[in-house]
Parts: C-alpha cells; structure tokens; sequence
C-alpha cells in the first residue's frame, strides 16, 4: 500500500472523504447526454466561488460608514492598494455574471423540464438562492455608496412603504434611521458579507444534496435510471467524475475568456454593470433625473412599473417570483423535455424568453419613450404593460395547454450530439 | 429547438445594446490616447494651473499621477505642487467649499472621477463648448450644460492660443481626466492582454484533455 493509499484509509476511518468523493464526483452517473446548456450550473458555483474569494478580500479595503464607503472604493480599492482594482472588477463583474449564469441555468431547468418531479425540490432550493442571491445584489448595490448606489436602494424600499398599515414603520425599521443613511449603509454591508453568504452557501448545498439524490435531468428528459446495466451503473450514465469534469473545464475556461475580457477591457460594461452616476457619491439632496435598478432587476421593475397602483405594483412583481416557485405542479405535460413537447410549449416558451428580455429593457426606459425595436408605435410602458401580461399568462395557462397538447413519443435512451 | 432558443436570444442582444441610447446633446468625440505621455504631462499641467485652484481631485495623489506620467519629483514639487508640499498628499484645491458655494452659487464638484461620470467625450465637448451669452453672470453659457455656473476659465487661454491650439490642449485636458479617472487603465488593458494569451494557450491541453477522456462515450 502506497502512502496517499494508507492516509486516505486513516482518514476514511474517521471521516467519509472517499464515500463523499465517490457519491458525489467518481460514482455519481450524470447522463452522458448533457449539451451546452448544461454548463451554466458548474459555472454558477464558479462565479460563487470568485464572489467569496475577491469579497473577503474587499472588505479588507472597505470603510463602511457613509463618511468613507465611496473614498474607500475610489482610493483605497481602485488607487492605493496594488490589484485593490483587480478584486473591486472581477467582484462587480462576478456580480452581473452571476445573474447572468443562474438565468441561462433557470432556462436550462424550463427547457427541459428539470423541475418535474422528482426534481421538485431541487427546483425550489434553486429558486431560493435565486431570492437570496438578489437580496444579496441588493444590498452589494448600495455598498460603493454612489448616487444610483443611493437612489436604487431607496426606490427599492420604498417598495416596502406600499404595504398598509406598516409600511412605513417596515422601512424605518429596514433602513435603522428616519431617511436612507449611513446605519443602513452599515447593516446592509453586515448582511452582504456576513448574513446572506452563509444563507446562499447552505442553500447551494442542500440544493446539490437533492440533486444527487434523485439524479440530473437530461435534455431528453429521459429517466436514465429506468434502464440499469448488471453493475448497476445506468447504462446512459456516466461518472461524473473525470467525464463531466474535464468537460466543464473547457466551459469554464470559455466562461472566463468571455468575462475576463470584460473584467480587463469594459469593466463598466457599457454602464450597465458599473452605471456612470455611481461615480458620484451618493447625495440625499440630489435625486438623479432617471432612476433604473441594475440590469439584472430591470425585468421586475418593468411588472411593477406595469401597474399603475403602487401596492398593486409591488404585488405584481412579488408574484412574478413567486409563480415560479409553483412551476412544477403548473407543467402537466405527459413529457419532461421541449423535444418532444407539443408546438404551443415551444412558441410560447420562446416568446416567454423574449417578453423576459423585452421587459428587461423596458425596466430601464422611460416609460413615455416610444419602443425603437418594433415596427409599430408604443411606449415602453405599454409594452411593458403587454409582456407583463403575457408573464402572467405564460404560467397561468400553462396547465391547460400542456394537459391537452399532442407530445412526441419519448425514446427509451438518451439520443447524442443535439 | 436549442439552436433555434439560442439564435433568438442573441439577436435580443444587439437591441439591449441599442437601448442604451438616449437623447443627449450633440458631442464631439474626444481623442483619447492612454499611451501618450506627453499628452497626459501637458494636460496635468493645465489641470493643476487652471482647474485645481476651485475643484478638488481628492481621491488622486500627486506622487501616483509623477509617476505614472513620469514626471521627476522635483519638477513635480516645485512647479504642480500649491496646495501641499508632500507628494503623498491627495491634491485638493485652494479654495474652501463655502466660499465656493457663495462665489459661484454651487460648490465646484470633485472632477477625480469626472470623465468616468459623464463620459470623455462630454467632458471634451464641455472643454470646447463655452460661447458668449449676454443673459447669463458671467456672460457665458455651455452648448452641453445649459447654464452652468462655471465662468469660462480658459478663455485668454483661448485668445491667446487659437481655435486649433486651444482644441488640441483641451484634448490633452480630456486625456489626462480620463486618466485620472481611472489610473490603472492603459495598466489592466495591458495586463488583460497577456491573461487572454494564457488562456488561449491553456484552452489547447483542456481541449485534448476533453477529447480524449470523450472519445469513447458514444
């Protein structure tokens, strides 16, 4: 017995470390089927990974009260201390990445069913690091103490002041002072980097947890259990280990092609991911002429913006979270995987995907703008308005469709190269 | 389905971009040039003779801008230097903020972080666009900040110059705040190259790698 070999028998005397390695990486079966698509989810742990290691690392150059935030971010980060820059960009771009990976990961789950029991749970922890992981955006936001910095978080809690009767005791008690301050710039920076990390961190594990514990979904959406070999081993399974290592690598090394040249070359990100007004520092008697969340929030803002009643409003967008929690039980389809799903699935699925976009853009333009994309005349609050409706429509309807619509046969194994 | 999902998400793309636009005034694009140094030299001296003594650039040192634009100590303490005599100091200007307040009825902003703020090409455009305006204090006005509060500072600078002289220092001007907006920048531009090398040469063993472990899975 060679050293490693004898070590690894003391540890696992006292420790599961190479029953965890086998369940989990070497004799977990992944089907051997997964495309493109499927790289979103080793990505999101990567983007998770970089946002811990360049946060610690920040909050050892950053002044938490109103007086410093902004000096501390413009000098001590960007200036005085050596790659205190490099931390500051790859933590702001991670921020935008991150919601940009977990959407194209969420998509994955919709285009192929990977909510459907018995993924349901799997699903919902997802969906709640989804919650958690924009509170987390939200707060980050405020940090660097600029003017959108300010005002975004204003307009988001006001949010708060819509609900009656408490309102607005619930955002004197959220922001800890009589107006947006420096106390709440202190407790959003607690939560940020203490309070909502462990939150995401406990919910990614349970999330990874159950999804080993009923096995990943395929782009077929065919059960590769059903169809075992003599060893056990699924005959369309492969271990995960080193297959889809080895393969994500190369996603991840794509991943980082891609955001490390906007890291380097655009770390503004056109405005969108460092906007210009957050190079002022924020001013309580200044209110910018536009206020827009990040781009990551702007689909959400544009379904409250929708509604022309404040409390209706917050509601509206509530809920738009909310349906997706309940997805699973929504899809009644004979069928896990668009493949094989009837023609209303996949329409209404693309225009899903293209009213999200849509209401993207919306929630960053004036809502008297006229839409220049559309060869007809609206504004973006009534385009809003519209997809907004089409949102809710989506997921209301989609009972009825998926239990009546013809499905293709599903093939027993899982097809390659798609 | 995947190819035609894919395809429909990236021509959503280029319309988010083109949503980004809006209805500003008319800019004239600003020649930026990172790498010129003297450029950069020339438009510091301006920004300290002319723009330090009311704004403040408080979050940029004088020893970091010496040497990143080269320039020598002592030239730098004996002729950039009037605020302070330490090169560590951060370079604030002259005069207090109340008394600012009170002379031109705003406080002059910190222009440290100007050019990221409004952008190089306003700031260039805002250099250039004083002209003459009977109604206004100081009897000027801005064609890209209606109103401004601001006399036109560089005015015998422009007499005295010419239009053609006059636009090139106010690009050396521009040059110099977008470096000072951003320090680092001609650096990570740099440094960027170099990592984008390296992973186009560790993509290739991750290719193999890939390929290899693969070939075997029909």
């Amino acid at each position: 017995m060679n050293m490693f070999q004898s070590m690894m028998g003391w540890v696992d005397a006292r420790f599961p470390a190479t029953k965890m390695f086998e369940e989990h990486m070497s004799k977990y079966y992944a089907p051997k089927n997964f495309n493109f698509w499927y790289f979103f989810g080793s990505l999101a742990m990567l983007v998770l990974v970089n946002q811990l290691l360049t946060g610690i690392w920040l909050t050892m150059m950053y002044n938490p009260t109103g007086d410093g935030a902004f000096a501390s971010v413009e000098m001590n980060m960007m200036r005085d201390v050596e790659y205190g820059w490099l931390l500051r960009y790859l933590h702001s771009t991670g921020a935008s990445a991150f919601f940009a990976v977990v959407y194209l990961h969420m998509f994955r789950g919709m285009m192929y069913g990977s909510y459907r029991a018995p993924r349901e749970l799997v699903w919902i922890f997802g969906m709640l690091i989804y919650l958690a992981l924009m509170a987390e955006g939200f707060m980050g936001y405020l940090l660097p103490w600029g003017q959108m910095s300010y005002w975004g978080a204003q307009v988001i809690i006001s949010l708060f002041g819509a609900i009656p009767y408490v309102g607005e005791a619930l955002m004197e008690w959220i922001r800890g002072d009589y107006l947006l301050s420096g106390i709440t710039l202190n407790r959003f920076f607690a939560l940020h980097v203490v309070a909502l990390p462990i939150v995401i961190l406990a919910l990614v594990v349970l999330h990874i947890i159950a999804l080993h514990e009923v096995g990943s979904n395929n782009p077929d959406g065919v059960d590769i259990k059903k169809l075992k070999g003599e060893d056990g081993i699924p005959l369309d399974g492969i271990p995960f280990h080193p297959y889809y290592t080895v393969h994500d690598i190369v996603g991840v090394v794509v991943f980082l092609a891609v955001f490390l040249t906007i890291v380097f070359f655009f770390p503004d990100g056109g405005g969108y991911f460092l906007e210009k007004p957050n190079f002022e520092p924020a001013n309580p008697l200044k209110t910018p002429a536009h206020i827009a969340p990040v781009w990551y929030f702007t689909p959400f803002y544009a379904i409250l913006r929708a509604i022309p009643d404040k409390l209706m409003g917050v509601i509206a967008m509530g809920a738009a979270i909310a349906i997706l929690f309940v997805l699973p039980w929504l899809d009644r389809s004979p069928v896990k995987s668009i493949r094989y799903k009837g023609i209303i699935s996949k329409v209404m699925l693309m225009l899903f995907a293209v009213a999200f976009v849509i209401l993207g853009i919306c929630g960053v333009k004036q809502p008297d703008l006229h839409v220049e994309f559309v060869p007809f005349e609206i504004t973006y609050r009534a385009m809003g308005q519209l997809c907004t409706a089409f949102y809710f429509a989506y997921f209301i309807l989609m009972p009825f469709w998926t239990s009546k619509e013809t499905c293709k046969p599903v093939p027993a194994r899982v097809r390659m190269g798609h | 389905m995947n190819k035609l999902l894919s395809v429909l998400v990236m021509m959503c793309l280029p319309v988010l971009a083109q949503a980004a636009g809006g209805a500003e005034p008319q800019l004239t694009t600003a020649p930026i040039n990172m790498d010129d140094k003297v450029s950069l030299q020339r438009g510091a001296q301006i920004f300290i003779n002319n723009c330090l003594g009311c704004h403040s650039a408080q979050y940029m040192r004088y020893e970091r801008m010496a040497m990143d634009l080269e320039i020598p100590v002592d030239i730098l303490k004996h002729n950039l230097m009037f605020t302070s005599d330490k090169v560590g100091e951060p370079m604030r200007s002259a005069i207090p903020a109340d008394l600012a307040k009170k002379w031109f009825g705003a406080a002059p902003p910190d222009l440290t972080l100007e050019a990221r703020l409004r952008g190089p090409d306003w700031v260039y455009s805002y250099l250039i666009g004083f002209y003459a305006d009977e109604k206004r204090p100081w009897k000027v006005n801005n064609h890209v900040f209606p109103d401004v509060g601001m006399p036109h500072v560089l005015s015998a600078m422009e007499k005295s110059l010419g239009e053609k002289a006059f636009k090139e220092a106010m690009a050396d001007l521009t040059n110099f705040m977008v470096y000072m907006a951003e320090p680092i920048r001609a650096e990570r531009e740099r440094i960027g190259v170099w990592v984008l090398i390296f992973l186009a040469i560790f993509a290739i063993p991750v290719y193999f790698l890939n390929r290899e472990y693969w070939k075997d899975i029909h």
